[in-house]
């Protein structure tokens, strides 16, 4: 019989465990006992991966939204071109909705409206928080497309470069330097906002520690533990993203 | 080479550019002059559609270029522009600034554009720069760059907006040396500056600009020499 099962014992015949004992105890079942860790391992797993999937679409639709924007609002007055302006509309309806709604109520709508029948919470909690996330890019890349002087964008057509040659080789890259600390806080919002997909039984880091408080009535250890994991990951991530920055401000050093 | 016809350009309710009828003869170096906030530098930005004329047509090599059908980055590819602030593409090296245009326009493969960098940059002594950053250049050498950049795409006319006037004064030699360089040359050149010595030196005719209409034009030594216009007596006396 090992300590665990002997503070089990002592528990239930009524004897006051001291807190050492109980702390032993409580972390015990929170994390050791019937492999319960790799639960958490298999959450972490599922939050990256969710997170990843999200990054992925929300910077894609971010890029397109803020490109289309940018292109509509650079056009000459007296040339404006029709099409762009209906998917520029449509742009500017997905921005005000997404960012107007709670992302708790688009879960919800989501995984019980739209996709109500489907049983792939994970997947459906991706595409949302992917397509929450892309309005709040577009916004950043469209503020970092602006922030690039004039006269760049100028110099590139005087070469006759096209509108979008320059963009690609000279605006964005300038762009995706200077937007890379509110890039950066949006994907540690995100990596964070992985949590939520719990309320439609998305099966991440949180849905597991859930999981072992419905077993062991115990809710300290396994949310502390959560909120050290989520803690780890950010400050992973930061670290990754300090490191990105530096190699990208090369053209800065004189 | 380019024919100005009847241009004119407002902002707004603001009229720039007022009724500008104009002929430029291959091989000429047309030098404008004027106060500020004459149109001098709108006039010349829309010789390439940088800004789009309110009305009037601009004829480029017997293409009306400004026709919406005209597909403007092909006319802009023989243009050649430089500015009062360099614009460098700030994230490329100089040998990257140089050659994107060139290459990405199909004008011509990396390796030759990378040999032609070479060249342009041996021609304006900077060859040691080409892997450097323009953060890392000074002013004079930025625009040195600026206009072999220009000229890699091998215009047939150069446009210079005040290339000096960004300059610290004893920069400003070393730029318009290039620039006189190319004049020799026989390049088409429209040069809008404040420095009159250069203006007198290399230019074949001056513009005088003042509200957005060409007020006087002549060879430099006469029109130096005897200004009709009072408006232009009026200049030439607060900067001569």
């Amino acid at each position: 019989m090992d300590y665990y099962e002997l503070l089990f014992e002592q528990m239930k015949s009524g004897v006051k465990l001291s807190f050492f004992e109980s702390f032993y105890y409580k972390f015990y079942s929170a994390f050791i006992i019937n492999e319960r860790w790799l639960q958490y391992i298999e959450g972490v797993g599922t939050t990256i991966l969710v997170t990843a999937m999200a990054l992925v679409l929300g910077v894609i639709l971010g890029l397109i939204v803020a490109l289309v924007r940018t292109a509509h609002d650079q056009q000459r007055p007296g040339r404006k071109n029709l099409i762009l302006g209906v998917v520029n509309a449509i742009c500017k309806v997905y921005t005000t909705v997404i960012r107007g709604t709670p992302m708790m109520v688009q879960l919800l709508i989501m995984g019980m409206v739209v996709f109500a029948s489907s049983r792939n919470f994970t997947a459906v909690g991706a595409l949302t928080l992917g397509i929450n996330s892309g309005a709040y890019v577009s916004e950043i890349i469209r503020s970092g497309l602006m922030s690039i002087d004039a006269g760049q964008m100028e110099a590139g057509r005087s070469l006759g470069m096209d509108y979008f040659t320059t963009m690609r080789f000279i605006i964005i890259p300038q762009a995706i330097k200077n937007i890379l600390p509110a890039l950066g806080n949006e994907f540690i919002i995100l990596l964070k906002d992985t949590s939520l997909i719990t309320v439609i039984g998305g099966k991440e880091l949180l849905y597991a520690a859930q999981g072992v408080m419905n077993r062991t009535y115990e809710a300290m250890f396994p949310l502390m533990g959560t909120a050290c994991i989520y803690l780890a990951l950010v400050m992973l991530f930061t670290a990754l993203l300090g490191k990105l920055e530096r190699r990208l401000r090369q053209s800065d050093l004189r | 080479m380019i024919y100005v016809d009847h241009l004119t350009k407002s902002f707004g309710d603001h009229l720039v550019l007022d009724d500008i009828s104009e002929h430029i003869a291959p091989g000429e170096k047309v030098v404008v002059i004027g106060p500020s906030g004459s149109g001098k530098s709108t006039f010349l930005r829309c010789l390439n559609l940088l800004e789009m004329p309110t009305s009037g047509t601009i004829t480029f090599n017997g293409t009306e270029i400004t026709d919406p059908k005209v597909k403007i980055d092909e006319v802009r590819r023989q243009m050649g522009m430089v500015f009062q602030h360099f614009n460098l593409f700030a994230n490329l090296t100089i040998r990257r600034n140089i050659t994107l245009a060139p290459v990405q326009t199909g004008l011509m493969k990396q390796d030759e554009a990378d040999e032609l960098a070479v060249t342009l940059l041996k021609r304006v002594d900077l060859a040691d720069k080409a892997d450097a950053y323009p953060v890392q250049l000074s002013g004079g050498q930025k625009q040195r760059i600026a206009i072999v950049r220009a000229l890699a795409m091998k215009p047939k006319l150069m446009l210079f907006d005040e290339p000096t006037s960004a300059l610290d004064p004893e920069m400003v030699g070393e730029v318009l040396e290039v620039m006189k360089e190319l004049a020799d040359e026989g390049m088409t050149m429209v040069v809008v500056t404040h420095e009159m010595g250069f203006a007198r030196e290399v230019g074949s005719r001056v513009l005088f600009m003042a509200d957005g209409k060409i007020l006087e034009q002549n060879a430099p030594a006469e029109l130096f020499a005897n200004p009709q216009h009072p408006r232009l007596k009026d200049f030439l006396s607060k900067v001569l």
